[in-house]
């Protein structure tokens, strides 16, 4: 007689294809997944209790440490919040350059999304490599509004911290040329690719109605046939007044969250096209005070971020410092579904769901 | 446009069927009493033209003489939204029905909550810190908390 048992293994926190340091406790049977438990923390610095030490201006290079790979829309949701909470008014001219960083950063995210997750299908750095050649071009334009490739720390309270400088438009009128070139390139490379097809349909099915139980946001959400876009929902910026579309797909599989991503790039350069067509003259930034105290009461700011709805609750007492500074992270919340979707698979795929998921530990943690 | 839906309306709308849930309310949102939770959650998610059937937020604030779990309700089928809040007096233990049992997004905020401001939630399916470590003393987002911060 065979005695069978089931056996555990610790994923991680160190392993390349936890995107940082996260762990699971993956409990096997066989080759089977039985159980998973996702382990968090090991990259929480505490940045809501930091927060309540740091003036409202202090806090934005706090927020490129978030999901440092989207710190422009980390930077866009906060001031947002900020400026809900103080009732500021921010110029027209600072609105659209808040929104073509917005969309420029989510290109950024999704091609390392798309890049990674084909890594951990085994395309060993190939594919990776295409996507950050593109990636570079848009750090090379986020180098010449703010100085930074990583952590902008380029919107202010009211604004922007600089106005583009004159070597911007063109470079950015090269890119936006380029890139549909590129997505189809990508998408030639991939869409039909077997071994992708193989590796990612019917693998991680998501039903939209766990999806909305559970809180997934973003292309996670929408890959699941959810029409949920705060971009249309509940426009900020200037986003009511671009033509762009909400893409979705039906099976919420891997498959469809790669799909996701490609044509949601897609749309981005769309919406940077017009933002750019239609940049209005004028301030860059409204007039605030230098220690800003903003009225007592509370607001919460939210975005559409890469990864999903990033929004940011604060609490005011009429004190320089935020009385409490909360950040709702999409790749937390995202990863709720991460059990459920990886039970009975192998742990192939379970590398591949997490890809598809699409996490960064820095907001993951905070 | 998400609709941010009136805390009276939506106040009024509790008290016809749980008379004595609501403690007050203001523009945006709805106190309630911390037993009723479960149940006024479960009106919320259900109830017809209602259907708050996204979980976007919990999270909670430490006044001092009182904690304040914010529940932040937005509807994706209706497009609208509410703050639901409830407000903890007991600093030693203070204690929430869990509505994991509503919406499973409420797992991981609920640990969050416990783990760094100290608010447990009962029937919670797996109740342990999430980020600080099992030995950890104390919980660091209360106002009193003495810690090299």
């Amino acid at each position: 007689m065979f005695k069978t048992e089931p056996i555990m293994i610790n994923f991680g926190p160190q392993h390349p294809s936890t995107h940082g340091v996260f762990r699971m406790r993956i409990t096997f049977d066989g080759e089977r997944i039985v159980d998973l438990e996702p382990i968090f923390g090991y990259l929480h610095r505490g940045i809501e209790k930091l927060g309540e030490s740091k003036t409202y201006a202090q806090i934005i290079p706090y927020t490129d440490r978030l999901d440092y790979l989207a710190s422009m829309t980390n930077n866009h949701a906060y001031v947002l919040a900020v400026e809900k909470l103080a009732g500021i008014e921010v110029p027209e001219r600072a609105e659209y350059l808040r929104v073509i960083m917005a969309e420029l950063m989510r290109i950024a995210s999704h091609l390392m999304t798309v890049g990674f997750m084909l890594n951990e299908m085994g395309a060993f750095f190939t594919p990776l490599l295409y996507m950050w050649r593109e990636r570079e071009k848009i750090l090379d334009l986020f180098e010449m509004v703010c100085g930074q490739r990583l952590t902008y720390n380029y919107m202010r309270i009211g604004g922007v911290s600089h106005d583009i400088p004159e070597e911007f438009m063109p470079a950015l009128r090269r890119f936006i040329d380029e890139m549909p070139g590129f997505i189809d390139e990508y998408d030639q490379l991939l869409a039909e690719n077997e071994i992708l097809l193989a590796r990612t349909k019917g693998v991680g099915i998501l039903p939209a109605e766990k999806a909305i139980n559970c809180s997934v946001s973003g292309p996670v959400l929408r890959a699941s046939g959810v029409k949920w876009d705060l971009r249309k929902a509940d426009p900020y910026s200037v986003y009511d007044r671009f033509d762009f579309e909400i893409p979705t797909c039906q099976n919420g599989d891997v498959y469809d969250r790669y799909r996701m991503r490609i044509l949601e790039m897609r749309q981005s350069v769309r919406i940077i096209e017009q933002a750019m067509a239609q940049l209005p003259g004028g301030e860059f930034r409204a007039k605030v005070p230098a220690t800003l105290r903003p009225p007592k009461g509370e607001a919460y700011g939210h975005v559409e971020g890469p990864k999903g709805e990033l929004g940011f609750y604060l609490v005011s007492d009429g004190s320089p410092n935020p009385y409490r500074f909360h950040i709702r992270a999409p790749a937390l919340l995202n990863l709720t579904v991460l059990r459920d979707l990886c039970v009975g698979r192998l742990l192939a795929d379970a590398l591949v769901i997490l890809g598809s998921i699409d996490i960064c530990m820095g907001e993951v943690d905070r | 446009m998400t609709e941010a839906l009136s805390g009276e309306d939506v106040a009024k709308q509790i008290g016809e069927r749980f008379p004595n849930a609501v403690t007050d309310f203001d523009e945006t949102a709805v106190f309630i009493r911390g037993e009723d939770v479960l149940d006024v959650a479960r009106f919320l998610k259900e109830a017809p033209g209602l259907e708050f059937d996204y979980l976007t937020s919990i999270t909670a604030v430490d006044y001092s003489e009182h904690f304040e779990v914010v529940y932040h309700l937005t509807s994706i089928k209706n497009n609208h939204s509410i703050v639901l809040k409830v407000r903890c007096y007991d600093r030693d233990n203070p204690r929430l029905p869990s509505v994991v049992s509503l919406w499973q997004g409420a797992d991981f905020q609920e640990r969050e909550v416990y783990d760094l401001m100290g608010i447990a939630f009962d029937g919670h399916p797996n109740l342990k810190r999430i980020f600080l470590w099992h030995g950890f003393a104390g919980h660091p987002l209360r106002k009193d908390f003495q810690g090299n911060v």
